[in-house]
């Protein structure tokens, strides 16, 4: 099966040659989109002879991973799996979200820290996780127990399927969104998420978490 | 006798008047478009010329006021454009976003 690893990226340099070059020692379809950085992301990328595409400018980790995944499946990918830049999830949790694809059990596997490890995480962002999670039952009738995580595994159906619109931040929600129209099966599957101060530092704001939420709601309700 | 406010607030719609005009003229706004614009500030210029006519309506519709319909109606339609404002940028939005995917892909299969 073709698997497929795909990377959005923005200022990313100083951690995502580390976490490329951890991939490759396992996986040899890798993809790094790189959105707009001002940084050398992209020239890193490239230099490490993987697939490297960059967005002339930003436009979210949305867009940018939307476009990892059409390159993917015009590549024949059969199994895509998003994954962070900045090493906040361990190459060999990989495994564990192919593993339901590939035995055909479902069509989307969903990486969730509070069934794994959320290590160092503070309250605060476990407060306004464990919000999003109810936010998302609300919104879409989904139960999950981490529904921002952006370590998610897709079959070539299920890519296909899902169209992201959402640039920004909210296409979490516009996922599961996309899950319960099409009617397809997923899966948590426990990961470790650990938080550094390079991590706590580069993530969101839990205003942002909020704007994010009032958007999600006027996407589902109001257009 | 009109008052200073009135005086003022002609001046005002006139000018917003003659910018919808030469929009129009440009062929920068659509047919649509000229029509709900020449619509708000030909009625608002009545109104102000004729401020009875809000008192008109405002007892007509059981509100104190003829300004306070205004306000009323003045948010009302402030409400609608802002939505509409929102839609167009998210489809802008999305719109850009398409192009400098096509770019992204397109650079790499070169």
């Amino acid at each position: 099966m073709n698997e497929f690893i795909v990377i959005a990226a923005y200022n990313e340099e100083e951690k995502i040659d580390k976490v490329i070059k951890d991939l490759k020692k396992e996986y040899k379809n890798i993809i790094v989109v790189d959105d707009g950085s001002e940084d050398k992301t992209f020239d890193i990328a490239k230099k490490n002879k993987i697939i490297a595409l960059q967005h002339v400018i930003n436009r979210g980790q949305g867009a940018a991973l939307k476009t990892g995944i059409d390159y993917a499946l015009s590549k024949k990918a059969d199994i895509i799996v998003t994954f962070d830049a900045d090493g906040q999830f361990l190459v060999k949790d990989i495994k564990k979200v192919i593993a339901p694809i590939k035995k055909g059990i479902v069509d989307v596997v969903l990486g969730s820290r509070f069934l794994g490890k959320a290590v160092n995480i503070r309250p605060l962002k476990k407060f306004v996780l464990k919000l999003g999670v109810l936010v998302v039952y609300f919104l879409y009738g989904i139960k999950v127990t981490d529904s921002q995580n952006g370590f998610r595994g897709l079959s070539k159906k299920a890519a296909k399927k899902i169209k992201l619109t959402c640039d920004r931040m909210d296409h979490a929600g516009e996922f599961f969104w996309e899950i319960t129209k099409n009617k397809l099966k997923y899966k948590e599957v426990p990961v470790t998420v650990i938080y550094d101060s390079y991590s706590l530092a580069k993530g969101q704001s839990w205003t942002k978490s909020i704007e994010i939420g009032i958007k999600m709601f006027i996407k589902r309700f109001l257009m | 006798m009109i008052s200073v406010i009135q005086f003022l607030a002609l001046l005002f719609s006139l000018f917003a008047l003659s910018r919808v005009i030469l929009r129009a003229k440009d062929k920068k706004i659509t047919s649509g478009e000229l029509v709900f614009w020449l619509g708000i500030w030909i009625i608002l210029i009545v109104v102000i010329i004729f401020p009875e006519i809000s008192s008109f309506f405002a007892t007509f519709l059981g509100i104190g006021r003829g300004t306070d319909a205004i306000l009323y109606a003045s948010i009302g339609i402030l409400f609608y454009i802002v939505f509409r404002l929102y839609v167009k940028l998210e489809e802008t939005q999305k719109e850009l976003t398409k192009i400098v995917r096509e770019r992204a892909i397109k650079n790499k299969k070169k």
